[in-house]
């Protein structure tokens, strides 16, 4: 069997068992809605551990990383950082949101804005900007399964070709099963990452180098100003990496997603435990960083960074070993974007079009069209990924510019009783206007900052001075006189 | 609205931030080495075990205001 052969088995033999475990996981179970996309809430620690861990290990920081690492240099710093402190910012939200969520039956984001600010329009909105910064997230997810099944293939399947095979499979697994494949098969996909990232984070700095040290002291002599801020970018000095990581940290439980993800958990305290222990998982993270780095030697001059960490994999390990990689690789882009469609396509549907087109829609029909919708918003993602020619990680910079433009909204109607409807819906239009207007126009960074952190203080100056001004209308008589 | 995080509770967790972030410009350097790593991978690295350790603390605190306020709720807006 030739090399490519047996890589595109294993990768098939790996993504075939995990498509069969989602479709089993979701075959014994009655789906309604509340069960697709919630599971009942009954998930305790583990499973809800796996399902957030989605955001650590995905093709985002499994190729995106290593790209960033080869292509970027000392700004790829910003992604350890700022997964940790999502963590974090998540300890002091997720627990309170999950008690509002389950005192009020919530199911998505957009419901919670519906609930708190009392307006359909405002809910509405937060769910058509929510699917909107999804397609983005949803497209690096595609990219990176285009690029798994080309390098596996050792260039005999075309990107595109391989994008549209996977996106297909991403498709029929959403269809099938709803949440609760997900959460089954990202056990599959974490142990397979977890391993692949161990191997190839100490073995290539060994192979190639004679170790860590060695491998460093190499890069340092042949790019010197690689490993540290800007690195061989010229616009993503320290102020970049400050305002990137507050806006990312910030926004990792704004992703409408991971949100939602939370609404799973069993109490609050689960929720809380789980922040505790959560960066803990990110120790492998660095691994991958250095795959990317030892790449810059082993593998110079790749036009696309995303390519470097498979490339040198391809160049270090026996064919099976780049098949095992490569189903891993595979399985971290499907159970996201599974993930991803599930809760765009439930936005849509509940959120969306049934308050505004056709408020007397039954609960199952809004299940059905969310069932359609998944499939729609997959192929809108996968045209876009099959023109766009981003990076990984800037496209997920992208999705993160837009769907932090919740944050304010969110902690501000968590922990503010003035934060007022008028208030919030001006400071997300100004923050999205933003947002689009500066990327759109090429102008991110701006001034060395992220477009996106230049947006979200605009959006909270306007959200709380309008809502100083009209924040009366919700507040009973007896707290008007305090502030 | 709920129940606010307890203050040390939301001290303890800007440590991390101000480890981590806002300080970039101290710690984003390659010299010294340590174990062979960078001075900023190694530093980043140090937090993910920190980190925990932050947030450890700050649950006691907010398991303590918990068990005080039962149901989750504090008694008037700000």
């Amino acid at each position: 069997m030739s090399p490519s052969a047996i890589a595109l088995l294993i990768i098939l033999a790996i993504v075939g068992l995990g498509t069969f475990i989602g479709f089993r996981a979701g075959a014994s179970r009655r789906m309604d809605l509340e069960q697709w996309t919630v599971a009942n809430r009954g998930f305790g620690v583990v499973l809800v551990w796996l399902l957030m861990a989605g955001e650590v290990y995905t093709t985002f920081s499994f190729l995106g990383a290593s790209g960033w690492a080869y292509s970027r240099g000392g700004p790829t710093l910003y992604i350890l950082a700022y997964l940790i402190l999502g963590y974090v910012v998540s300890f002091y939200i997720l627990p309170q949101l999950w008690e509002t969520a389950r005192a009020q039956g919530l199911q998505t984001q957009s419901d919670f804005f519906e609930k708190r600010y009392g307006s359909k329009v405002l809910a509405a909105l937060v769910a058509a900007v929510g699917v909107v910064f999804i397609v983005p997230y949803l497209q690096l997810q595609l990219k990176g399964m285009g690029i798994i099944v080309e390098v596996a293939s050792f260039g005999e399947i075309h990107r595109k070709a391989a994008m549209m095979i996977g996106g297909a499979l991403v498709a029929g697994f959403v269809f099938a099963s709803g949440i609760r494949a997900v959460a089954m098969v990202s056990v599959l996909k974490d142990v397979l990452l977890l391993a692949a990232a161990l191997v190839i984070g100490i073995f290539i700095p060994y192979h190639w180098f004679g170790g860590f040290g060695p491998m460093f002291r190499a890069i340092i002599r042949a790019h010197p100003a690689h490993l540290t801020m800007p690195g061989p970018t010229h616009t993503m000095g320290h102020a970049w990496f400050i305002s990137t990581v507050l806006l990312t940290s910030l926004g990792v439980y704004m992703w409408p997603h991971n949100f939602g993800a939370s609404f799973t958990a069993k109490s609050a305290d689960t929720l809380r435990r789980n922040a505790v222990v959560m960066p803990l998982y990110s120790l492998l993270l660095p691994l991958i960083f250095f795959a990317g780095f030892a790449a810059l030697l082993v593998v110079p001059g790749l036009k696309d960074g995303d390519l470097s960490l498979l490339t040198v994999v391809q160049k270090t390990f026996p064919p099976w070993f780049l098949g095992v990689v490569g189903g891993a690789g595979a399985l971290t882009a499907m159970v996201p974007s599974a993930i991803l469609i599930l809760t765009a396509s439930t936005l849509f549907a509940k959120n969306f079009f049934r308050p505004i087109f056709a408020p007397s829609m039954s609960d199952d029909g809004v299940a059905k069209l969310a069932k359609v919708a998944s499939v729609v918003l997959m192929a809108v993602a996968l045209l876009f990924a099959l023109s766009g020619a981003r990076t990984i990680v800037a496209l997920l910079l992208l999705g993160y510019a837009g769907v932090t433009q919740f944050f304010p909204g969110v902690v501000l109607g968590l922990y503010w009783s003035r934060a007022s409807t008028s208030g919030v819906f001006c400071g997300l239009i100004l923050g999205i206007a933003t947002v689009t207007f500066l990327t759109l126009s090429g102008r991110d960074p701006i001034m060395g900052l992220n477009a996106g952190f230049v947006a979200l203080v605009l959006n909270f100056v306007v959200a709380i001075s309008v809502s100083l001004m009209t924040g009366t209308e919700r507040m009973g008589p007896e707290e008007s006189g305090h502030i | 609205m709920v129940r606010k995080p307890t203050l040390p509770a939301l001290l303890l967790g800007l440590i991390p931030f101000v480890g981590m972030c806002f300080t970039v410009p101290l710690w984003d350097r390659i010299y010294p080495l340590v174990g062979g790593f960078p001075f900023n991978i190694f530093w980043l690295m140090l937090w993910i075990l920190l980190t925990p350790l932050c947030l450890w603390g700050a649950y006691l605190f907010e398991k303590r205001a918990v068990s005080h306020h039962p149901g989750g709720h504090q008694d008037g807006a700000r």
